[in-house]
Parts: structure tokens; C-alpha cells; sequence
């Protein structure tokens, strides 16, 4: 197994997966990668071998055999029902899909080791969660629909997987919000609208993850580390409306009762491709506990929350009319008014005194 | 004075106040920080951080005034040249500040001359200010407001304003420079939230300022026994709740706060945090959700925590109960400080009973609204004589009293797997403020004085 891995990358052509080929291809321990998607992958990768193919085809089985993997690294589960085409081919993908590959790896002798991208979402978004999440938690509201009711059945598949198959190592990485350059994400485009609807009366906690960050941890997971269940994300915490502010942008809080109406018009009119479930996140956020990450496996992410979502802003060029450094501008402009003006006071009250004197 | 800077009404950009937080969050906490070493007017130490050594921004100036008898406020360019320096701090605490020291010993040396040592350090200002100064003079759109506000003859408004100043002196420029950076620091989103959506920030510099007159003048808060609040590490307050609106507390928070300068960091339950605005507060000011998982981070966070274990039970309890403890919980809290070895501080609240005497609950209100209890309160019933006002709480005279901890340290950790022990340990603290606040009630001399 030390000689080398021949690994098979699910949703080649997502940004995330070709990033992450990207970073297998550069290494000596990587003796083949097989990229499976049904559309073709965009990103300039040399040593990847693409197969053209739907998860629920029999194709990935025999592929899973001929090529002797041993790795598979699931990466296609997709939070965004437009680019899927639907929620319902959305679901189709995510939940029916994952159990095939399963079944799949399940029937293959040279497996090891799955990797399943999963997503903070599992842990839902309400007002009974505590401040932050292990691992271990079991949410009071699991997440009933949408993604991250995908991503739970997606992890419960996985987990199957690997009481069946002892001899198979099983890494779910959950990632929180996932930010960064290349990355487009729900977050991309709800920042680039031009207000930023909020809900009155919340501001949720909210934690993102450089995608650098991400496609290490995957990376890294993939090669060979440990096992089970990991959360992924920068430290610290940021304030929606902090958020907003750091970005220079104006926020509109919506009352609650008008916040589905104006996301759907907002959905209908394809700015922002905000999902009913992921609102509740807009309402109470959600953080994850990321001591297992740091101190059992190691990893150090590079980008805390806040570093991660200010490089997110720079690079995306989403910083809103108002600049920070031209607030510190006024600032001092007001300063060195009050000083001169004190100054010139001064002044004014010596001169009259002379002329008393005199 | 040799430093420009000093003379220099100063800015930091956002890289430098990044730096001071990050150095400041390296160092620890505001607990590790020296206090003062100097005695408030009444005799107590005071409270007051250390900014240079030893002493606290007042009483360094303090320190000065006294040296340099021969002060002229009037006469004097308000707040100008020396104080410079002690504007930049109050503008912006987190940062330490180099010419701090300075700015006192300048002032003893010039005590004997104060007027004229003042001009040359003004003279100073002006002609460093005028070669060394990036880019151009850079006050002009304030020039500018303040000729269009006299213009406009608003003339008597910008008198008021130097009139206020020249009567408050630096401390109306302390005030200022403190409002604009922290206005500035909204505006950009330059401030820590801490895990649990915690903004000190906001906290200590808006909200508790708004309350502190109710804890100050409206319910008269007198507290004892603040000694038993550990300064530092963990702790666990227990106290008992009432009075229709949780009013208590934000005050206990408020007085525990001014007078060890720790943020008692609330439980509260789930509902608060499903109201709007009400639980965007609530995490704002560092409370969190009752649970054992975020009392438990807290903890060992070395944090102080608050709890108030009678929950809605001993908040919209009727008026006949008053000061009768309910139901405390389920001994969740003591399991918890016994899981984190820290001490129980049974509170005892005298005063809050009164601000909303609840004399009904209206049951079928209360269903449809989603409430734990929809209170029938006197003030209601004087809505159409007073309007709105009517709803202010009472004005009762408030008691606090911190009592002796309970060590769980010497319980042991397995103290959490033993349920019997857990619930005597809850009667035990029950028990022990039901007698605080027995006793406190007694010594009352009424409910409103």
C-alpha cells in the first residue's frame, strides 16, 4: 500500500475536486488518477484519467476494478440545486448516487480507504444548537430537507460502508461554508448582490473555510491519515453583520415573515441561488468545533475565518462602497480639525492677553 | 515631547490595531492585566486598568494636575499637546500607547511655567504638524462643515459645542476621540467576536453604558460579598430570578462586571434565542444556550458563568410567591461545576420581585403566543393615564448579595455520575440563597427606599 495509490475522484469537474487532482497529481505516492463526472472537468490536469459517467451507471464498478483503486474520494455532493439542474436531480445525485458508489466499493476488493466530502449542514441551524459542534454531536432539529439532509443519508452510506467493510478506512470531512477565489459558493453570490438581505432581528455566527485549506485537508486525508469524523474549519467566528462590514456593504434586514418571499424572488430572478434550508442558516448560523482537526490529526488551516473570508472579498473584488481606509481617513481629517481649531484657539486667547498686558 | 506623535491627534490604521489584538488575545485576557495602584476619592483601590506601570489614565493625569498647581484650564489650549497622549488611549484601549509616560513627566517638568510650557509644546505641534504631515492639511471637509453649519445659522449650536468642551476640557475630546474610533471600528467590522458571538466591544462600550444608569439611579443597586467572586478562572453564579422580564440579569452581569471587571457570561434558554432582536442581544452580550455542552466549553474556558437555574418558572411566578424559590432545574448546573471543579456562588437578588408585580397570568394569551406566561402587571392598568410610561418597571431598591462559594473541587468529578448527591448539593445552594435573601428582606427598610 506504501508503494503508491491509484485513487478515483468523484465530481472531477467541480473546482473543488479538480484542485484537489491537481495537488494528487504533484505526488510521487499517487500512481493513477481516475476523475468520474458526467461533465467534462475544465482544469488544466495532466495526469488524470477521466471517465465520463453517472454515479448510479455500472461503468464506476468496473472501473473501481479494472483500475484497481484503493482510494475512492467523494467529492460530489453539491449544496447548489441550479448548477445540478433541480433539486430533485440535485437529491438524485447526492443520496442515490453516493449509495451506489457504495455498493460499488463495497464489491471492491482493492479498496482502503473513502473519503466522502461532506458538510457542516449535517448539524442543521437552529435556535437549540450549542454554540458550537463536535464531531460526536447529534443536532436537537436535524436538517429535514434539502442539503444537508442529503449530506446526512450521503454520510450514513459511507458509515455502512465502513461496518461492512472493516478493512476499509471511512474519512468524512464536514467543511463549513466554504470561501476562496476559484470557489463559487452560495456565499459568492449572496455577497455579490448589491444590498444584502438579512433577516431582521438575527445575526447569525458564521465560520467559512478557505478553499486552499480545503483541498489540503482533502488532500491530505486522501493520502492516507486518520480515520472517522472531522470538522473543517478556520478559527473563529464572524457576525453576519461584521461580514457585511468588513465587505463595505449595506444589509437590509427583512422581517421574518417576508424572508422565504424575498429569497424566492431573489431565487426566481437567478442573483442568488439561496436554498430554503440554507435561510435558517442566515437566521441562527452555525459553528463547528474544529479542536479534533487541530490537535488529533494535526492541521493547522492556514486562513482563519476572517483572514479566509477578507481574502475571499479581495480576490473576488466584492468590497462595497465603503472603504475601510477612508473611514480611518475622516477619522484623522476630524482629529486634525479639533486640533488646529484648539490650537488656533489658543492662540487667539494668548494674542489677547499681549494686548491686555500692553 | 520630542516625539511629533505625541502632539499628534493619532490614528491607527487597521494593520496596527490588527497587531495590538493579536498581541493583546497572545498575552491573555483582560484578567492578567495590572489594575491601578492608586486610591479612588472614598478610599477604595481603584478599579481602573494600568496604563504605564502603575497607574490608571486618571489617576496618571491626576497625578500631574496635583504636581502643577498653576493650572489655567481657561486659558489653556483644551485639550492640547501633553494629554494628547491620554486622548489616544481612552480612543482606543487596546492599544498601548509609548508616549503615555511621557505625557506625564512633560507635564511635572513644566510645572513651573505650565502656560508657557503648554505654548511651546503647542508651538511644537504646529510646526511638526505642518512640515511632517502626509498629504496636505486633510481637515478640509470638517473646515467646511463647520462654515456651512454657521452659515446656516446653526452658529449657536457650534458655541454650545466649544462651550461644552472648554467646560468638560479634555475630558469632552476623551469622549469624542472614543466615540469616533468606536464608531470607526463599527463601520469597518474591525472587532472580535468571540465563539459564542460574544462582542466585548459593543458590550462594554454601548450596552452596559445604557444600562448603568437603572443599576445606578433607578433600582439603587447596594451589593455585598463581591469578594466571593473569584477574580479569576472559572465560576459558577447561581442566583435566583424574577420580576416578568429577566431584568436581573442584566444587572447582576452589570454589577459584577463594574466591580471586578468580568463578564459574567449568561445561560439563558432556547426561547430567547428564537426571539428576534431579543436573542441577537442575548449573543451579543456573551450569553449562551443552557446547555452542558456550552457551560462546559465555557468553564473551561476559565470563564465566570451565570445561571439562573428557576428559569421561566421563577420569572412569571405570581406575586403571592414572591421571594419563594421554585424548582431549580434539573441540578444541571451543579453537575456542571462539579465536571469543571469550579465554585457555586449562591446570589441572592432582593428588588427584582417588584418592578413587575405579576398579579395574573393570562394563560390563553400566553398559548397563543408562544409564551411561557403573559403577565397581568399593575402598570397596565395605568396605560391610559400615563401612556407608554406607564410600563417602566418599578423603581425598587435593589440588593445583591454574593454568597460564600461551594467548593465542588473537593466533591470530586464523579460528584456528575451520582444523582443523589447531585440533587443535595442542588438543595444545599437553594437552600443557602432561599436564607440570603430571608435575610436580605429583613434588612430592608422598604421596597423603595
Amino acid at each position: 500500500m506504501v508503494e503508491g495509490r491509484r485513487v478515483l475522484v468523484t465530481g472531477i469537474a467541480g473546482q473543488l475536486a479538480g484542485m484537489v487532482a491537481g495537488i494528487l497529481e504533484q505526488r510521487d505516492d499517487v500512481l493513477e488518477i481516475v476523475g468520474v463526472d458526467v461533465r467534462e472537468p475544465q482544469h488544466d490536469l495532466r495526469r488524470t484519467e477521466f471517465v465520463r459517467a453517472d454515479l448510479r451507471n455500472p461503468l464506476v464498478a468496473r472501473v473501481l476494478e479494472a483500475a484497481a483503486i484503493d482510494t475512492v474520494l467523494h467529492l460530489s455532493i453539491t449544496s447548489q440545486p441550479k448548477a445540478a439542474g433541480g433539486r430533485g436531480l440535485m437529491k438524485e445525485h447526492n443520496v442515490i448516487g453516493t449509495m451506489q458508489l457504495m455498493a460499488a466499493c463495497q464489491a471492491a476488493p482493492a479498496l482502503r480507504r473513502v473519503v466522502l466530502k461532506s458538510t457542516g449542514a449535517v448539524y442543521g441551524s437552529s435556535h437549540t444548537d450549542p454554540a458550537l459542534f463536535r464531531e460526536a454531536a447529534t443536532p436537537q432539529l436535524a436538517p429535514r430537507q434539502g442539503f444537508g439532509r442529503d449530506a446526512s443519508e450521503a454520510e450514513g452510506y459511507v458509515r455502512m460502508l465502513g461496518r461492512r467493510r472493516p478493512d476499509v478506512e471511512v474519512s468524512i470531512l464536514r467543511l463549513s461554508n466554504l470561501v476562496g477565489p476559484r470557489l463559487d459558493s452560495a456565499f459568492q453570490s449572496f455577497f455579490s448582490l448589491p444590498v444584502l438581505p438579512t433577516v431582521a432581528g438575527f445575526d447569525p455566527r458564521l465560520q467559512f473555510c478557505h478553499e486552499e485549506d480545503a483541498v489540503a485537508v482533502l488532500a491530505e486525508v486522501a493520502a492516507g491519515a486518520p480515520t472517522g469524523t472531522l470538522n473543517v474549519a478556520g478559527s473563529g467566528v464572524l457576525t453576519l453583520s461584521q461580514a457585511i462590514r468588513l465587505a463595505g456593504r449595506m444589509a437590509v434586514p427583512v422581517p421574518l415573515p417576508f424572508v422565504s418571499g424575498v429569497a424566492a424572488a431573489l431565487r426566481r430572478s437567478g442573483r442568488a441561488d439561496v436554498a430554503p434550508d440554507q435561510l435558517r442558516m442566515l437566521q441562527f448560523g452555525r459553528v463547528m468545533d474544529t479542536t479534533k482537526l487541530r490537535e488529533e490529526f494535526g492541521f493547522q488551516p492556514r486562513y482563519t475565518t476572517r483572514e479566509a473570508f477578507e481574502d475571499f472579498l479581495e480576490r473576488r473584488r466584492l468590497h462595497g462602497g465603503i472603504d475601510g481606509e477612508e473611514v480611518v481617513r475622516w477619522e484623522r481629517e476630524l482629529y486634525d480639525f479639533l486640533q488646529r481649531k484648539g490650537q488656533e484657539r489658543f492662540l487667539e486667547a494668548q494674542r489677547a492677553d499681549e494686548g491686555e498686558h500692553a | 515631547m520630542s516625539e511629533p506623535a505625541g502632539n499628534h491627534a493619532r490614528v491607527y490604521s487597521l494593520e496596527e490595531e490588527r497587531e495590538a489584538r493579536q498581541s493583546r488575545s497572545a498575552e491573555g485576557r483582560r484578567g492578567d492585566r495590572p489594575r491601578c495602584a492608586a486610591l479612588t476619592a472614598s478610599g477604595a483601590p481603584c478599579r481602573n486598568y494600568a496604563v504605564d506601570g502603575e497607574l490608571c489614565r486618571v489617576h496618571a493625569r491626576a497625578g500631574t494636575a496635583d504636581g502643577a498647581p498653576v493650572n489655567q484650564p481657561t486659558r489653556r489650549a483644551p485639550g492640547l499637546a501633553a494629554p494628547v497622549g491620554g486622548h489616544d488611549r481612552a480612543a482606543d484601549p487596546t492599544v498601548s500607547q509609548p508616549s503615555a509616560p511621557e505625557a506625564r513627566t512633560g507635564g511635572q517638568g513644566s510645572q513651573h511655567a505650565t502656560g508657557g510650557g503648554a505654548a511651546a509644546q503647542d508651538d511644537h505641534g504646529w510646526r511638526a504638524d505642518g512640515g511632517g504631515s502626509e498629504g496636505g492639511p486633510g481637515y478640509g471637509s470638517f473646515r467646511w462643515a463647520e462654515a456651512q453649519l454657521l452659515q446656516r445659522g446653526y452658529g449657536a449650536a457650534v458655541d454650545g459645542l466649544e462651550l461644552l468642551r472648554d467646560a468638560a476640557d479634555e475630558r469632552f475630546l476623551d469622549a469624542l476621540r472614543g466615540l469616533v474610533a468606536f464608531l470607526r471600528r463599527r463601520m469597518t467590522g474591525e472587532y472580535d467576536v468571540d465563539e459564542f458571538g460574544f462582542d466585548e466591544d459593543l458590550t462594554t462600550n454601548v450596552l452596559m453604558p445604557l444600562l448603568r444608569p437603572m443599576h445606578r439611579s433607578y433600582w439603587r443597586v447596594t451589593s455585598h460579598g463581591i469578594g466571593h467572586v473569584p477574580s479569576e478562572g472559572g465560576g459558577l453564579l447561581v442566583a435566583n430570578h424574577a420580576g416578568t422580564l429577566p431584568a436581573d440579569a442584566l444587572i447582576t452581569r452589570l454589577d459584577v462586571f463594574d466591580l471586578t471587571g468580568r463578564h459574567a457570561r449568561e445561560l439563558g434558554a432556547d426561547l430567547v434565542f428564537r426571539t428576534p432582536f431579543v436573542g441577537e442581544l442575548a449573543r451579543k452580550t456573551g450569553a449562551t444556550l443552557a446547555s452542558s455542552d456550552d457551560a462546559d466549553r465555557l468553564l473551561a474556558g476559565g470563564e465566570l458563568v451565570a445561571v439562573w437555574p428557576e428559569g421561566f418558572k421563577g420569572l412569571g411566578k405570581p406575586w403571592r410567591d414572591r421571594y419563594k424559590l421554585q424548582r431549580f432545574g434539573r441540578g444541571g448546573f451543579v453537575a456542571t461545576a462539579s465536571r469543571a471543579q469550579v465554585p457555586i456562588i449562591p446570589t441572592a437578588i432582593v428588588g427584582s420581585e417588584e418592578i413587575y408585580p405579576m398579579l395574573f397570568d393570562l394563560r390563553v394569551v400566553a398559548r397563543l403566543l408562544g409564551l411561557p406566561y403573559f403577565p397581568v402587571v399593575p402598570q397596565m392598568f395605568a396605560l391610559p393615564l400615563l401612556g407608554p410610561f406607564a410600563l417602566l418597571p418599578l423603581p425598587s431598591k435593589w440588593i445583591i448579595e454574593y454568597g460564600e462559594p461551594i467548593d465542588t473541587g473537593l466533591l470530586g468529578e464523579e460528584l456528575a455520575e451520582d444523582p443523589m448527591a447531585l440533587f443535595d448539593l442542588t438543595d444545599q445552594v437553594r437552600e443557602r440563597i432561599q436564607q440570603m435573601l430571608y435575610r436580605n428582606l429583613m434588612g430592608r427598610r422598604s421596597v423603595f427606599l
